[in-house]
């Protein structure tokens, strides 16, 4: 239009503004929320702050926090995997069989961490270069993922691991191996998503390909490492499910998929990608298995878990829409 | 001629920051083809937005038969009578004609399923009665042409027993041969007393087939003539009449060297056997009409979609340009019309968006400096006076002549030689205007060539050192800056001097 546009000037002063961006960000929404938890809970029941219940809550559920770095990175990226839970069962069962078959026991823990990668690269390749949604590839990854592991293992469990097997058991200086582990991959990565070119290559595709495009960034070979990088992640998250108990069934947690797709969304990763943090779904993985826990505690049945992370997605998806409404509102056209 | 049917008096519509339409008459009577001119941007889709019930008006009042109406959505207006045709027809491909054309209000037989053939006989009926006789009315409408479609959604407005019929751009998408048989529809309808409000871009049309004529002009009423008392001439000065304002600071830069050079380039549809020179130092502005093909121009140039034929060459050495890397690559930098869509990502930050095209530049061993990331964003708000809260501003909460500027200095950032910028001041307001008109003389002189896309024809006289025009993918005409008046280039992007208006004028 020809017409003059009313000069108005939108940015307010930075002060004000940095205030409440703090106060609201997501993973400081969490991290009370799983202070406060932990506080009326324990108040209400002790044993809930025991260590052992504290190990448990942790340990049993630091793989989903390590499987929900990889899916906030490809949600961000504007994707989504959901055949992760197969194949963390899968790549669970590769690594038990060749660790009882005698293989080295580094390799028994490597190999299924590379099988991973090569598994969600060819994803990513697929949805890049042929163009299928993610989802549809997943699916069908998640069908033949599934249907191989009965087929092959027959469901059959493993056990008779050798020793030294489970590196979920170990404890350096004290601190259980899983800590660590989503402890430092998820600095590591949220540093490597906010420093890295690639990194903001993810968030770029992720918030507007085309925009992104014009801009000399490719979008297949920013997909295409996004899922590879994940794959790692479900790689690690797949070693600390098989090495945590004595035995590995050839099961996984039902809907173990949508229970770390829900530790990414309520940790902030926008579902229509562009927006989130990696720290964010460590907590809100973190908060999620306090939850779980916390039903238990307080006497309530635990069946009613699902039905409180279902509310929690929908508040989480709400209060994204809500920004997003605010954002499109505030725009200066 | 008789008295009006719908009459709109002191219309206004304003959208944030933009006023659309201001204090508008406009009306339509029985048996009349009113057509509705202005240049892009006038307000014609707006106003008739406001007819049709898309839009509700901020002032003014409508009649109807005399009577006020406000419509509260496009079904109430239908209801009364009043139907449009929209350029992108809104048809469903998946089902057959007579579904089509009764979509909403099919026959209904006494047990309320909807009665088939009752449907399919009047659809032939409806049909028959546009002396439309070649139509099967059972086969799917995606299988049809793009006139037949546009039969079929002529069709679809009479059985709501349309009194009014408005057209927008019908004859945009058509062949010779379909903009004949639709002149002929459209007397026939007027001569059973349908009201059409005709949209064109093609004088001739007017000529052809309008009895009275409105000129809009950005979002005023020009005037409201019968056809025979104006002229072509007349109706192009009442369309861009308007004085050169002192907007553009544009100063003399030396010329130097052919930096682009386009020999026969060629990309169906819209792109056809296109030649030009660039030198260092020059805007070169390319005007034209909407659908003329500038921008499909500026994509080719800048490897969205490659050139299939023809010789592009830079520094005088041939070069493909496959992607828009690859052009990034030679130096070329394209600012996108479509800010939103093709400029900037929304929920990042002010200084992530300027650094996107830079990443390379600003990293090192796949790791971003943020310092020089910073410093970058620091530069670009000093050099183009951006009006944020600071570096950190989700870039989605600035205004659009804020956020356009953040698009031209995130490929400044990539330090190009060539620079397209497809209408790089549309929606913002004249003081940004201003500013990146100053900007874009700057660059000029410090040596870029630029290629600047623009609607405006002020602003494409004001600022180019040569100009274009482009007309269905061809450049029809090559002015210097000293040669060109408002006059002339609108009559080069309007006149439709082929074949097909010579046929459809028998």
């Amino acid at each position: 239009m020809a017409a003059p546009e009313a000069t108005t000037a939108l940015a307010p002063t930075p002060r004000r503004r940095w205030v409440p961006r703090i106060a609201l960000s997501q993973e400081l929404v969490l991290f009370l929320a799983i202070v406060a938890l932990f506080v009326v809970v324990g108040a209400i029941n002790p044993r809930f702050v025991a260590e052992r219940n504290l190990q448990s809550i942790f340990l049993g559920n630091a793989y989903i926090a390590v499987a929900a770095i990889g899916m906030s990175m490809v949600i961000i990226s504007g994707n989504i995997d959901i055949s992760v839970g197969s194949l963390i069962g899968v790549l669970a069962t590769v690594s038990g069989t060749l660790a009882v078959a005698g293989v080295p026991i580094v390799l028994s823990w490597v190999i299924p961490v590379l099988l991973s990668i090569a598994f969600t690269t060819t994803m990513g390749a697929m949805v890049a270069y042929l163009r299928i949604p993610s989802i549809v590839v997943s699916l069908g990854f998640l069908s033949i993922l599934k249907g191989g592991l009965i087929v092959v293992t027959g469901g059959a469990w493993i056990n008779a691991l050798p020793e030294g097997f489970h590196l979920a058991q170990m404890k350096p200086f004290g601190i259980p191996m899983p800590i660590y582990f989503m402890v430092i991959l998820t600095i590591a990565a949220a540093l490597w998503m906010r420093l890295s070119a690639t990194g903001r290559s993810i968030y770029a595709v992720g918030g507007n390909a085309e925009a992104a495009r014009l801009s000399g960034i490719s979008r297949e070979r920013t997909v295409v490492k996004v899922f590879a990088i994940h794959g790692f992640f479900v790689g690690i998250a797949a070693l600390l499910y098989a090495t945590q108990l004595a035995i590995i069934q050839s099961t996984v947690p039902p809907n173990l998929e949508l229970t770390i797709i829900t530790a990414s969304v309520v940790g902030g990763v926008s579902i229509l990608g562009g927006t989130g943090t990696v720290v964010g779904s460590t907590l809100a993985a973190v908060l999620l298995a306090a939850i779980g826990s916390s039903l238990i505690f307080i006497n309530v049945s635990p069946y009613w878990l699902r039905a409180v992370q279902g509310v929690l997605i929908l508040v989480t998806v709400l209060a994204d829409m809500w920004r997003r409404m605010r954002q499109a509102r505030g725009r200066g056209r | 001629m008789s008295d009006a049917i719908l009459k709109l008096a002191g219309i206004s519509k304003s959208f944030p920051g933009v006023r659309a339409l201001s204090n508008i008459t406009f009306d339509v009577r029985a048996a009349e083809v009113h057509a509705l001119l202005g240049e892009n941007g006038a307000g014609k889709s707006t106003l008739i937005k406001i007819m049709s019930g898309v839009y509700q008006p901020d002032e003014g009042v409508m009649t109807l038969d005399g009577g006020t109406i406000a419509f509260n959505s496009p079904q109430e207006a239908q209801d009364r009578g009043i139907a449009t045709i929209y350029q992108e027809l809104l048809l469903f491909p998946e089902l057959t004609v007579a579904e089509n054309i009764f979509m909403g209000h099919a026959p209904k037989n006494r047990f309320g399923a909807i009665d088939w053939s009752t449907m399919r006989e009047e659809a032939r009926k409806l049909l028959a009665s546009l002396d439309i006789h070649d139509l099967d009315v059972t086969s799917m409408v995606g299988t049809l042409s793009v006139g037949n479609r546009q039969r079929v959604e002529i069709a679809k407005a009479l059985s709501h027993n349309a009194r009014i019929l408005i057209m927008d751009e019908p004859t945009a998408a058509l062949t010779e041969h379909d903009v004949e048989r639709l002149f002929g529809i459209v007397r026939l309808l007027r001569s059973r007393g349908v009201g059409v409000v005709y949209i064109s871009h093609r004088l001739e049309e007017v000529f052809l087939l309008a009895d009275r004529v409105t000129v809009l002009r950005d979002g005023e009423f020009v005037a409201t003539k019968p056809v025979s008392e104006t002229d072509h001439d007349g109706l192009i000065e009442m369309m861009v009449g308007r004085r050169l304002d002192a907007l553009f600071p544009k100063t003399e830069a030396p010329l130097g060297d052919v930096v682009l050079e386009l020999e026969n380039v060629t990309r169906q549809p819209l792109t056809k056997d296109v030649s030009l020179k660039l030198r260092a130092g020059e805007i070169l502005g390319i005007a034209g009409l909407v659908g003329a093909g500038r921008s499909e121009l500026a994509e080719v140039i800048f490897g969205m979609t490659p050139a299939e034929s023809g010789t592009i060459r830079v520094d005088g050495r041939n070069v493909r340009i496959g992607s828009p890397s690859a052009a990034k690559r030679l130096g070329i930098a394209y600012v996108p019309e479509d800010r939103g869509r093709q400029g900037l990502v929304r929920p990042m930050r002010l200084a992530e968006n300027v650094s996107l095209a830079s990443l390379g530049r600003i990293s090192q061993g796949g790791f971003l400096n943020r310092q020089s990331e910073a410093t970058l964003a620091r530069k670009s708000i000093d050099q183009f006076r951006v009006r944020a809260s600071g570096i950190d501003q989700i870039v989605s909460k600035l205004s659009g002549g804020n956020q356009q500027k953040i698009g031209l200095s995130k490929w400044l950032a990539t330090e190009p030689r060539i620079l397209i910028m497809d209408e790089p001041t549309r929606g913002i307001d004249v003081g940004a205007k201003a500013e990146i008109h100053r900007m874009m003389s700057e660059l000029a002189q410090e040596g870029m060539a630029i290629i600047m896309i623009s609607s405006e024809l002020p602003e494409v006289l004001g600022m180019s050192d040569r100009i274009l025009v482009m007309r269905g993918g061809r450049i029809v005409a090559e002015v210097d800056r000293a040669d060109a008046t408002q006059e002339s280039l609108a009559a080069a992007m309007m006149s439709d001097a082929s074949a097909s208006m010579a046929v459809a004028a028998e």
